[in-house]
């Protein structure tokens, strides 16, 4: 195998920035394949790694060292040859660490890809060439528009096998791209690569000269990942009141938490709720000392000038830019459990920001098919990895936003209260 | 806060923003956290992380250390002064008490590492611990990498991995019933690297066997072992005064040291940066029993 020359090649250093990915595909698709080449292009993969995977990859009779096996760690996925969970890798180049989760495409997992595109700035979609688009790409490529994730990259990958045909590539490209107009994604981006040769992956192939675009690994580099954050809405859940109980420090009151979203700065007016109360921010503080500005994804104590109750669960924002004081919540919902479907009148524990409460399903307007985006009114319940609208009343306030301008104050989970599993993911349209 | 840039962070200061995120939810809800501090360098790092999450108040809750009794004397010396400079509570769960009480028994081949699951969980029933801080990272090891920042365990503190919760954006659900407990890793996201770039950017002390010295050491299986009262030289070896370092400290029997000459975090910077092997496959007799010999721990209820 022949190792690509990378663009760079100063190591990683202490100042690079921080990307998250996830990767969906179906089974055969080449996935697991393409991150091996990342991380082997990358220089991430050690030699003991290679060495214990060319050796499984030996003995399974593999005609060439399977790079899959890399990312499949479990006993049953090696058995089944299938990735089961989402499994998170670590990469870095000079200019970025990278952090991908690696979610699996087989059809049971829809949860696993939700759970993976959550966090994600990037999402990476893989098509087999020979194929097309298959019902599953369709799918991905939903649930990277309903987690709103704000970048996705489409490798229509296995060009080798296709003979570097272009119109192969265009017709996959066009049929996306269409399909991708309906859905509401902000930046697309479509490369032609061969994950198992590593064309187009670290570096530009000669073997698509018609192909302009750049190199996977130069877009997950570049890509301008800065302005995605929201710096515009102050939201900062309190997560915990530092009070500390010692005669060196008296009379210290902060309030401890990461800024969700907007920059606070010492000096700001700021309203807490649910209370409405208002308040000066005095001080900004953190263990290095005090600092001017506080902004995404900064875990920071905020003190204010005023003695107000306050406690975890609360949020502080500004006076005139506030999230809905709510308990109807109006959410798609994708469900996670096996054991038992989403029913209306269930109950359960809601958990959104910092705060927890109870939850009560009053309605469900409708199942969606994500393959179809069909909506079924008539549905009765939501059964594991299925997505619908709900309506739901929690028994207090959430401080909420809609998910589409806000994905930590619009985003929350269910927790079963008998059995503690976290039954579903809910992104809010609509709280009141 | 470093910034470069307007509103710019740096990826060790997001790494740094999310564990102590993780750090305070888990003050916020549960009863009695507990910090597993081994003396090594990870969970130094999350000492670090944890001072930071709560200043200026104290860290609180206490630390742990399961001692095989296998140790480093640099290490437990580290260990002891690092507690005492930090008034921290120090809980030590033994593994030599718990052979002689016959909670367990030493193996033929005298390791410890399997026996310390059974030690470990008696600790966290007797001080009825219900979130364990660990340092352990997603980079080192396959079956980690499947591992939840918050891990649930049964009340046998068995890990399934074909049954994690989803974790999804930064909503953890730490629910669970008594007896049951969370395993929390606030280092899940950090590699090796960032470690050491963490450390070299918050001058924090380690003990000395990370960097190179000179020390008596057996070559066996290709790794350098030191030669001491927990590792003897078997009929046919020799032993050799080489330049080591140590990249993982576990137990002292178990862990073997690399040729290096990097004194300094600077040097060993580079060379982690340039390195070939991974830090367990380089240092670690314990993790090549077989392809899923983490994973079988794990499950077991080991870290």
């Amino acid at each position: 195998m022949s190792q690509a020359v990378l663009e760079t090649e100063t190591a990683p250093s202490a100042h690079m920035d921080l990307l998250r990915f996830a990767t969906a595909g179906s089974v055969d698709d080449g996935k697991s394949t393409l991150i091996g080449r990342l991380l082997f292009d990358t220089k991430t993969i050690f030699a003991d790694q290679l060495e214990a995977v060319e050796a499984v990859s030996a003995a399974r009779g593999d005609e060439y060292t399977n790079l899959a096996l890399l990312t499949d760690g479990l006993r049953a996925e090696r058995e089944q040859g299938i990735t089961i969970d989402v499994a998170y890798r670590y990469f870095a180049t000079p200019r970025r660490k990278f952090i991908i989760a690696d979610t699996p495409g087989h059809i049971q997992y829809t949860r696993n890809m939700v759970t993976g595109a959550s966090t994600a700035d990037l999402a990476l979609i893989l098509v087999d060439a020979r194929k097309g688009l298959v019902e599953q790409s369709r799918r991905h490529a939903f649930l990277t528009s309903l987690l709103r994730v704000p970048h996705l990259v489409l490798c229509v990958n296995k060009m080798d096998l296709v003979d570097w045909d272009k119109s192969v590539y265009d017709k996959i490209a066009d049929e996306f791209t269409s399909f991708a107009a309906k859905l509401d994604v902000p930046d697309l981006t479509i490369i032609p690569i061969s994950a198992l040769n590593g064309d187009n992956v670290a570096s530009r192939s000669e073997n698509s000269p018609w192909y302009e675009g750049p190199s996977l690994l130069h877009h997950l580099e570049h890509v301008h990942i800065a302005s995605d954050r929201n710096l515009v809405d102050v939201r900062f859940p309190v997560q915990y009141v530092i009070r500390p109980q010692s005669t060196t420090v008296t009379d210290y009151r902060g309030y401890a938490g990461q800024v969700a979203s907007g920059v606070l700065k010492p000096g700001d007016e700021v309203m807490v709720l649910p209370s409405g109360l208002t308040s000066t921010i005095a001080g900004i503080d953190t263990a290095d000392g005090p600092v001017d500005e506080a902004f995404p994804p900064m875990s920071v104590t905020v003190r204010l000038t005023d003695e107000i109750d306050i406690s975890r669960g609360d949020l502080i924002c500004r006076p005139h830019n506030a999230p809905a004081v709510a308990q109807d919540v109006e959410a798609m919902i994708c469900w996670m459990d096996e054991s038992a479907p989403l029913r209306v009148g269930g109950k359960y524990t809601i958990k959104h920001t910092t705060r927890t409460a109870r939850t009560v399903v009053r309605g469900l307007q409708y199942r969606l098919d994500v393959n179809t985006l069909h909506r079924d009114e008539d549905a009765g319940e939501l059964r594991l990895n299925e997505i619908g609208r709900v309506t739901l009343r929690t028994t207090v306030p959430l401080l909420a936003d809609e998910y589409r301008r806000n994905r930590t104050t619009g985003g929350f989970i269910l927790i079963d209260e008998g059995t503690n599993r976290t039954v579903a993911a809910g992104m809010i349209i609509e709280a009141r | 806060m470093s910034q470069t840039k307007p509103y710019r962070v740096s990826h060790l200061d997001a790494l740094e923003a999310e564990s102590i995120f993780v750090m305070r939810e888990v003050m916020a809800e549960f009863e009695r956290p507990v910090l597993l501090f081994s003396g090594g360098k990870d969970s130094i790092v999350m000492l670090r992380l944890a001072e930071k999450a709560f200043a200026p108040a104290r860290i609180p809750f206490p630390v742990m250390h399961v001692d095989t009794g296998h140790n480093f004397a640099e290490v437990l010396d580290f260990r002891d002064s690092r507690v005492a400079a930090m008034g921290l509570n120090l809980v030590v769960a033994s593994v030599q008490e718990a052979i002689d009480t016959g909670l367990v028994r030493e193996l033929p081949d005298g390791t410890r590492n399997r026996i310390q699951t059974p030690v470990l969980l008696n600790a966290v029933e007797k001080y009825r611990f219900d979130a364990l801080f660990g340092g352990a990272r997603r980079d080192e090891e396959k079956a980690r990498a499947k591992e939840r920042m918050f891990s649930f365990r049964d009340e046998f503190g068995q890990w399934d991995p074909k049954n994690q919760r989803p974790e999804l954006w930064a909503l953890y659900n730490g629910r669970h019933h008594p007896g049951e407990s969370i395993r929390v890793f606030p280092l899940s996201n950090w590699t090796e690297l960032d470690v050491w770039h963490y450390i070299a950017r918050e001058q924090i002390p380690l003990p000395d066997i990370y960097y190179a010295h000179d020390r008596e050491v057996v070559e066996r299986d290709g790794m350098f072992y030191a030669v001491n009262e927990f590792i003897r030289l078997r009929e046919g070896e020799t032993s050799q005064v080489r330049r080591v370092r140590y990249r993982t400290v576990g137990d002292a029997s178990q862990t073997a040291a690399v040729l290096s000459d990097a004194d300094t975090v600077e040097k060993v910077i580079d060379e982690v940066a340039a390195t070939r092997i991974t830090e367990r496959g380089a240092t670690r007799g314990d993790d090549k029993v077989s392809e899923a010999a983490m994973e079988d721990r794990k499950r077991e209820g080991y870290f």
